[in-house]
């Protein structure tokens, strides 16, 4: 069997400075690397700046992608060590948003020589309650998230319905989804949906062995501020950073405050 | 703020004219005063529901149209309460991932399916659209938000799926029978044929069957065994039909003539016999019959002897070692089971060092050959014919890939066995 190249896999696409730190940015559950959009140019004047699609998001090889690699964060994890490997990057300062922050912390404690820091940009553990834990969601919270991506009637239903259908007749609506920002495949979508919001991370958190930024913004839905201070708490020596941002995307709802905090902490 | 007659301008009913009119004035009265058309009356009471929000989600506005459907009190949700607390756990999560970052890369998104929840817990799934107000400077200072009603369309949408899963589970369940069938027909058809031939001292035997769909049991076979003394019977027929009353005709036909060679080894007598058990048992019944070739095999100084009956079927293909190629034919021989009584002859031949003899079922004569032609027996015999002197299992080899290369050609089953005397060895006088 021949291998397709890891850089076509995650449409690996490299920007900004060519001797400079490396960058790695990793983006999280229901986007692409279109995420990065505000941030990237601001980071790439210092940073070599590498973006991908998490395989199943974006322009990424959808034909590579299968249920038993992708349905734990491990095979995502995995899938950034190869990309590292393949563009031989070292000393590469990783930042990890969302679900994808956990994947970072994975891929860091399975090959730790690759990565010189660590940024972790609104990241959770483990999203269900769990004794004093608060994740901030209850386990029927979760199950009634996932069974309404199984009968698929949030909002994705509306852009996803003629993919679901399969509806020939109509080319232009698959068209159109090709086009759109962060299309994401309904199947993909579930089995990533199960693999992020019941994952539990907590464990790998005192194995990271690299300097380490939490980003958190003040309001956030679904990492809320004490989930950050857990995963400060937890990583030895880490440093959080609470951004004055609403929302799960300060990358897009506050991108200065956010590039800014990337790179103080990756020229430190 | 909308302008308060922006909506009626050049509306007024029945006087539609080409007459440019004055901005904001209104023709008719009456139907001015029906309309009730006060900007606070149009958001307020609109078939929709309309919400602003501030860009950290906080609930700035919201007409009564949306705050009834719910089931709250303006005071209840305006300045103390964010969007995010009217979704469901499922859309709070889209609203994050998916829709904060699809209104701060665009300013707006349309047709999005969520759900919202009431006072009471109840659950409205709605449509919604949203655009992002900027001011001046470009920044963004607000989400306006309409909200339809799409009850109605989430239960045509939920009776989709559920229609497409049903036929999902047809379609696995088919597919679970048709593997289940074959399986079967496979099972059947191997119990039809022996598991393997049993070597003959001094012969060669090969034998290849076909089969022509993997959901049927085909009604072709052989079988080559054993006779008193160091005598031996096979047989190779087809039954007429398919599938598994062609089964059951196939394993009486087999074992009746397993069962007639022992008690009379004599090929008419046994064809007899096997004529009288299918024509009484099918007599009532759809009538039943077969083809059939039977020979018994007597060693000799130098080969074998072949005493051959042939009931209705094909000519086998003799080739000789000088590679001279002869049909096999015992002309007059009846169908099998088809007539009270029936009448066969035989034919006598010699295989001798370096003969082989072919019998195979009209699968493989009747087989399309590229277009609508049909092979043929000549064809057959010119084919074997160019192979020169062959051996059992070299000419069902060559005929197995002729049958590969007929592919969907082939369309009933096919049996195919060979007997051949090796060659002697050294040079022959």
């Amino acid at each position: 069997m021949g291998s397709m190249s890891v850089r076509d896999r995650n449409n690996v696409v490299v920007t900004g400075v060519d001797d400079g730190p490396t960058l790695l940015l990793a983006h999280g559950f229901g986007c692409d690397q279109n995420l990065w959009r505000l941030v990237a140019p601001e980071l790439a004047r210092e940073f070599r700046v590498v973006l991908f699609d998490h395989v199943g998001a974006g322009k990424s090889d959808l034909s590579a992608w299968t249920p038993e690699r992708y349905s734990s964060l491990t095979g995502y994890a995995e899938d950034l060590v190869e990309i590292c490997d393949e563009l031989d990057l070292r000393e590469v300062v990783l930042v990890g948003h969302s679900v994808s922050a956990m994947i970072a912390v994975l891929a860091v404690n399975q090959a730790p020589k690759r990565f010189a820091k660590l940024v972790l940009l609104t990241p959770s553990p483990r999203y269900i309650d769990d004794g004093d834990y608060r994740g901030g969601f209850s386990r029927a919270d979760i199950d009634e998230l996932l069974e309404s991506l199984d009968s698929n009637y949030l909002g994705w239903s509306a852009s996803m319905a003629p993919v679901i259908m399969g509806n020939p007749e109509r080319p232009e609506l698959g068209e159109e989804l090709t086009d759109s920002f962060c299309r994401t495949d309904p199947v993909i979508a579930r089995v990533f949906a199960q693999a992020t919001f019941l994952s539990d991370n907590r464990a790998d958190l005192p194995d990271v062995g690299v300097p380490t930024l939490v980003i958190q913004t003040a309001q956030d839905a679904i990492a809320p501020p004490g989930v950050g201070a857990f995963v400060h708490a937890q990583i030895p020596g880490s440093a959080l950073v609470t951004l004055d941002a609403i929302g799960h995307c300060p990358q897009l709802s506050a991108p200065q405050a956010t590039a800014a905090a990337i790179a103080a902490f990756a020229r430190s | 703020m909308m302008s308060p007659t922006g909506d009626l301008t050049g509306g007024g009913g029945g006087s539609c004219g080409d007459e440019p009119r004055p901005e904001g004035t209104d023709t008719n009265p009456a139907f001015s005063a029906l309309l009730e058309d006060s900007a606070e009356d149009l958001y307020e009471n609109a078939p929709c529901g309309y919400l602003s929000t501030l860009m950290d989600g906080t609930i700035a506005k919201i007409n009564t149209t949306l705050l009834d459907w719910l089931g709250y009190r303006r005071a209840e949700l305006v300045g103390c309460r964010r969007i995010t607390d009217l979704l469901t756990v499922g859309g709070r999560m889209y609203y994050e991932t998916h829709l904060a970052p699809m209104l701060a890369m665009h300013g707006e998104v349309g047709g999005v399916a969520l759900e919202l929840r009431g006072a009471n817990g109840s659950r409205l799934p709605v449509l919604a659209t949203s655009v992002v107000k900027t001011g001046p400077d470009g920044t963004a200072q607000l989400i306006r938000t309409t909200v339809f009603d799409a009850t109605d369309r989430r239960a045509y949408e939920q009776e989709l799926l559920r229609a497409r899963r049903d036929a999902e589970d047809a379609r696995e369940a088919a597919d679970r029978e048709r593997d289940r069938v074959q399986k079967l027909a496979t099972t059947l058809q191997r119990s039809l044929l022996p598991p393997q031939l049993p070597r003959v001292p001094g012969m060669r035997i090969a034998a290849y069957y076909h089969p022509a769909s993997a959901d049927e049991v085909g009604g072709d076979f052989y079988d080559l065994f054993p006779l008193r003394g160091d005598a031996w019977g096979f047989f190779l027929g087809d039954v007429s039909g398919k599938g598994a009353t062609a089964a059951a005709v196939t394993s009486l036909t087999r074992y009746t003539l397993r069962a007639a060679a022992v008690y009379d080894p004599d090929p008419i007598a046994v064809l007899d016999n096997l004529n009288t058990v299918l024509h009484h048992r099918y007599r009532r019944d759809e009538p039943r019959f077969c083809t059939v070739v039977y020979g018994s095999l007597t060693p000799t100084d130098t080969g074998f002897g072949l005493t051959l009956a042939t009931g209705g079927h094909t000519p086998a293909v003799l080739i000789r070692a000088d590679g001279a190629t002869s049909l096999i034919e015992a002309p007059g021989g009846m169908l099998v089971g088809a007539f009270p009584t029936a009448t066969f002859v035989t034919v006598e031949v010699q295989l001798l060092p370096g003969d082989s003899l072919l019998f195979y079922t009209d699968g493989l004569t009747e087989a399309r050959t590229g277009g609508r032609e049909r092979f043929s027996e000549e064809q057959l015999r010119h084919h074997i014919a160019a192979l020169g002197p062959v051996d059992a299992s070299t000419l069902i080899a060559d005929l197995t890939d002729l049958l590969t290369a007929f592919g969907d050609g082939v369309d009933d089953d096919t049996a195919l066995l060979a007997l051949s005397i090796p060659p002697t060895e050294g040079p022959r006088p």
